[in-house]
């Protein structure tokens, strides 16, 4: 749960949601859910030259059991709040 | 969950789907459930290669289990008219290794 709270924070920021088949796009971050399913809205692929397969999509929904990474802007991380969300979880709640 | 990324919005539309084995699947979407099960009618496969342009393989009526699903897309119908498919040539893409 601690992870779907922290995506949910990151609503409207822009990342780029790398693939577990190396596609990567970028785009503005729109909604999550429990699975951690990504909405993004104006998204554009990253390498559109070598992956022109999503040229005609703006808004796309992946499957959070395809996300390898996403990449978060830098100022969208509160590492001691992360931190100390994280050891609370470790602790089991 | 009414705020999260569900695909009721998507219902009706014309959608693009990529498959865990890297196909491109576009349909209009009829139906979905929890596990991103969908149904796709007037579908098509988009087969990508480098010897020659993308071929359309007419597919009709299609269920595509979620697990096999990676990306759902919207298809924006105008940027896709612009699109010279006959022209476009690009590796298939790879398989999700997970």
């Amino acid at each position: 749960m601690l992870f779907f709270s922290y995506f949910k924070d990151l609503v409207g920021r822009e990342v780029t949601v790398e693939l577990k088949n190396d596609l990567a796009i970028r785009g503005t971050l729109h909604s999550v859910d429990q699975y951690l399913n990504i909405k993004l809205e104006n998204t554009r692929v990253v390498d559109q030259d070598k992956y022109p397969h999503m040229l005609s999509v703006r808004n796309c929904f992946i499957r959070g059991s395809v996300v390898r990474y996403v990449q978060l802007p830098p100022e969208g991380v509160d590492i001691d709040l992360l931190h100390d969300a994280t050891r609370r979880e470790a602790r089991g709640g | 969950m009414s705020t999260g990324p569900g695909l009721e919005s998507l219902v009706d539309q014309t959608i693009s789907v990529i498959t865990n084995d890297g196909r491109n699947i576009v349909g209009i979407l009829k139906g979905f459930d929890q596990a991103t099960n969908i149904i796709l009618d007037e579908s098509h496969e988009r087969v990508y290669s480098t010897k020659e342009g993308v071929q359309q393989l007419v597919l009709g009526l299609y269920i595509i289990r979620g697990d096999n699903i990676s990306i759902v897309g919207e298809l924006d119908e105008e940027l896709d008219s612009h699109l010279d498919l006959s022209n476009l040539r690009a590796h298939p893409l790879k398989p999700v290794i997970h």
